[in-house]
């Protein structure tokens, strides 16, 4: 395999802190908020930017809407929108057409208010608009999105013998995460969580029962919030204030239901070997995984579809604490807190490209001590029917 | 106030209004290629695994094994809030195609249902349409 190109690098990051914003702040005040902080990070400024990556949050015309609220000139415009995985197609467009020499300067920024909308994001029904062929067959039928994860969810257990507990595991351990992240903790007391604190197995299998099998706590969180990352090419990168974080490999696939389609195996098994190749560098060598956590089941089927371990056996595989930052034998796991205990404004994907950066850099608050290579995977859309997947292999100098 | 209802599909959806004028006759149809023999479903104006774009209209006899469940126990919406826990499925059909929809006729969705149970169709009858559902054939 050839050495992977150093062509682009992440070299501005930013998150949004306040996770309940009480609807003072609109999504595309957020977005140049943390646009601007993202550029400053980088030492960089609104002129530098020649390329705009925007999953459509700021409304119609996103490119174009977007180029003249920040004030800036882009000659690479790309809107393409894939749910909570959009940032990672982004920064995988990104790398490649700065990689083509279409653009220095990539900026991607998210903002959304869907805690101060008080969006039923999880257990509202869907097809109430306009529907399309597949939504005005589904419609009828009351699946919430917690349920269309659970239905993954109760397959996997019935093929693999996988448990309620051992997909507690991943709660867990994003929990752990959290408690040592002061963002997330703030964001838990603004969205008024019950009991503030690390979680064991019983806390989750406890908890109650959303749609089968899937518990209270194995749900991410709807808040408030947004980010920002710059992108930019090697000339750029070096002149940073901070240390590059490369994008070293990228894959994007998609699933939709189809007769005879195994639903415990999502579209991270074609999208993860596509970016592993492009990086040259297998699983194993991963030290960060900053894995879509809409909900417990997310991260065990793509783990394993990752091939961090074999198809089936995420479970057993996931026991004893084996991602949580400070442990061997397995990649550190959302560290920032996730999507269960940090931040999901309704699509989570910029942040994971922007903790796995923190991690690259040394900047995170459950560190790995020497991470040097880090995955970024953002699924979009719903992992029990339809969803897209973008994986992004990330490494250090 | 009249009761809050199951949210009805359109009828006026392209691809999909020959399958729900045809409920009103409790009939499951589907589609195969006329030129591949492949099932395509949900309904569209062209083969999936071909290019034709001949499809034909068929009746499911509606027997089917539940590939996976999931008991809805939280839902915001008037209908199924009032409903609560009903059961989601992804069921498996016997002339191959794959449908969600609702098993009832159970006494505890959250305990009476398995991967691999044998169901058939039942209907639930509308004003303008039928709702395809699923119950289980007897154990």
């Amino acid at each position: 395999m050839t050495a992977p190109r150093r062509a682009a690098a992440i070299v501005g990051i930013h998150e949004y802190a306040s996770r309940d914003v009480e609807g003072s702040v609109s999504p595309l005040q957020i977005k140049a908020f943390c646009a601007a902080r993202a550029l400053e990070d980088a030492g960089l400024d609104w002129s530098d930017v020649d390329a705009i990556y925007d999953a459509g949050d700021a409304g119609m015309i996103p490119g174009l809407t977007i180029a003249e609220y920040f004030g800036i000139a882009p000659r690479v415009i790309d809107t393409t929108m894939v749910g909570g995985s959009s940032y990672e197609f982004h920064a995988a467009h990104a790398a490649r057409d700065i990689a083509a020499g279409r653009a220095r300067v990539a900026l991607l920024s998210y903002g959304s208010t869907a805690h101060s909308n008080a969006q039923a994001i999880g257990v509202g029904t869907f097809g109430m608009g306009r529907r399309g062929p597949a939504d005005n067959m589904e419609a009828p039928y009351g699946a919430t999105l917690v349920s269309n994860y659970a239905l993954v969810a109760a397959r996997h257990m019935h093929q693999y013998g996988t448990t309620s507990e051992q997909l507690a595991e991943i709660p867990v351990a994003t929990r752990a995460h959290a408690m040592r992240n002061p963002e997330a903790v703030a964001a838990m007391q603004a969205l008024e969580f019950l009991d503030i604190r690390e979680i064991d197995v019983e806390d989750v299998v406890g908890s109650r029962m959303i749609a089968d099998p899937l518990h209270l706590l194995e749900c991410c969180m709807i808040s408030d919030g947004g980010g920002a990352v710059v992108i930019a090419s090697a000339e750029v990168a070096r002149d940073g204030r901070k240390p590059p974080v490369w994008v070293i490999g990228g894959g994007e696939a998609t699933a939709y239901p189809v007769h005879g389609r195994d639903i415990t195996r999502s579209a991270a098994a074609r999208s993860g070997p596509d970016a592993f190749g492009q990086a040259g560098v297998g699983p194993d060598e991963i030290d960060v995984a900053m894995i879509y956590d809409s909900f417990s089941i997310t991260v065990l089927a793509i783990l394993e579809d990752l091939g961090f371990c074999k198809k089936g056996e995420g479970g057993s595989w996931v026991e004893g604490g084996r991602l949580r930052f400070d442990r061997a034998g397995g990649p550190a796991l959302n560290t920032d807190g996730g999507g269960l205990s940090s931040n999901h404004p309704g699509m989570r994907g910029i942040f994971l490209l922007i903790e796995a950066a923190r991690q690259l850099r040394g900047e995170s608050t459950s560190q790995v001590e020497g991470a040097a290579l880090a995955v970024a995977h953002g699924n979009g859309g719903m992992l029990g029917s339809r969803h897209c997947a973008g994986t992004v292999i990330l490494g250090r100098d | 106030m009249s009761q809050p209802t199951r949210p009805l599909p359109g009828q006026d959806e392209p691809d999909t209004r020959e399958f729900w004028a045809a409920t009103k006759d409790h009939e499951l149809r589907y589609q195969t290629c006329e030129s591949c023999a492949a099932v395509v479903f949900h309904p569209r104006s062209h083969c999936t695994t071909c290019l034709s774009g001949r499809l034909r209209w068929n009746v499911s006899r509606g027997e089917g094994t539940i590939y996976t469940w999931s008991a809805v126990r939280q839902s915001y919406h008037p209908f199924f809030r009032a409903r609560v826990p009903y059961a989601v499925a992804w069921i498996d059909l016997d002339e191959g195609f794959r449908m969600l929809s609702n098993v009832v006729g159970v006494a505890d969705p959250t305990r009476d249902l398995r991967i691999g149970q044998r169901v058939r169709l039942t209907w639930e009858d509308h004003d303008e349409v039928a709702i395809p559902l699923f119950e289980p054939i007897e154990a």
